[in-house]
């Protein structure tokens, strides 16, 4: 199965499943982009498409839900967190903690201030 | 520039089949992590431009080239990307020239056809809506062509 999927992939390496319009509606939302070409806006769209494999791949492989099937917000969480090259998710990727927890943590931060 | 925030996103579908694509058959990927991804990849592009873009100001040009984006994805610590962008980059390349030969075969294929019916004697050869006709036809002899009504005839 696995074969005939990686044929698949291989047949469509050129081909782009992603919208080049949109893309070029996100890159153009940028305040400083002026103008960018055909080439730039095909690979930036490519880019994306290796970038969410990418990110899929790892959050998959690193976390728990090997036995489970599954993939889950937190492992993405975890990657974002732990992998290097997707540190600059970290803001939108945040990992959930407990209202309990964040209170915690937030008497014990006014407990240290109230020290000084 | 983006009328709704909405238009930022990558659309859902494509980003789930690129998501199964890449994990192995029956993972179940929830809702929550689609969404996720599919943010991470909008923020991506950003990163991405924003990065090529310092390049492009460095070499002082304003339209972002292929070379802005390739030097970002290094920048990014995205090197397992630059060997399949380009070989993506020269498939686009090979295409598209491949599609220019066809379109300039069927060009001559086109004229090839007018002369043929130009040699034929009898007035009941083809009518052309003017919007259809080509500039090829613009340069015909006056005699082939005749305007008449805003359509061209072919005698």
């Amino acid at each position: 199965m696995s074969k005939i999927k990686d044929e698949h992939a291989s047949s469509n390496k050129k081909m782009i499943s992603l919208p080049i319009s949109r893309v070029r509606l996100i890159m153009k939302s940028s305040p400083d982009v002026s103008s960018i070409n055909q080439d730039a806006l095909f690979l930036t769209t490519k880019a994306t498409e290796l970038f969410v494999q990418h990110l899929a791949h790892s959050s998959f492989n690193n976390g728990p839900g090997k036995e489970t099937n599954s993939l889950s917000y937190s492992d993405l969480a975890n990657t974002a967190e732990e992998t290097e090259t997707f540190h600059f998710l970290t803001d939108i990727l945040p990992k959930k903690i407990l209202a309990r927890d964040y209170l915690r943590t937030l008497e014990q931060m006014e407990e240290e201030d109230a020290d000084f | 520039m983006a009328e709704r925030p909405e238009d930022l996103n990558l659309p859902n579908a494509v980003i789930t089949r690129i998501i199964k694509e890449a994990l192995p058959d029956g993972v179940n990927v929830s809702k929550e992590a689609r969404r996720a991804i599919s943010q991470a990849a909008s923020v991506f592009v950003l990163y991405a431009t924003s990065c090529a873009n310092n390049f492009a100001m460095k070499a002082k040009r304003k339209t972002l080239n292929a070379g802005d984006v390739m030097s970002a994805m290094e920048e990014m610590e995205f090197e397992r990307f630059l060997e399949p962008l380009r070989e993506a980059l020269e498939d686009d390349i090979r295409e598209l020239s491949h599609m220019k030969m066809k379109n300039s075969e069927h060009i001559q294929k086109f004229s090839f056809s007018q002369t043929s019916s130009e040699r034929r004697d009898d007035n009941s050869s083809s009518v052309i809506d003017s919007v259809n006709v080509p500039n090829i036809f613009w340069k015909c002899d006056s005699n082939v062509c005749s305007h008449t009504s805003g359509r061209f005839e072919i005698f």
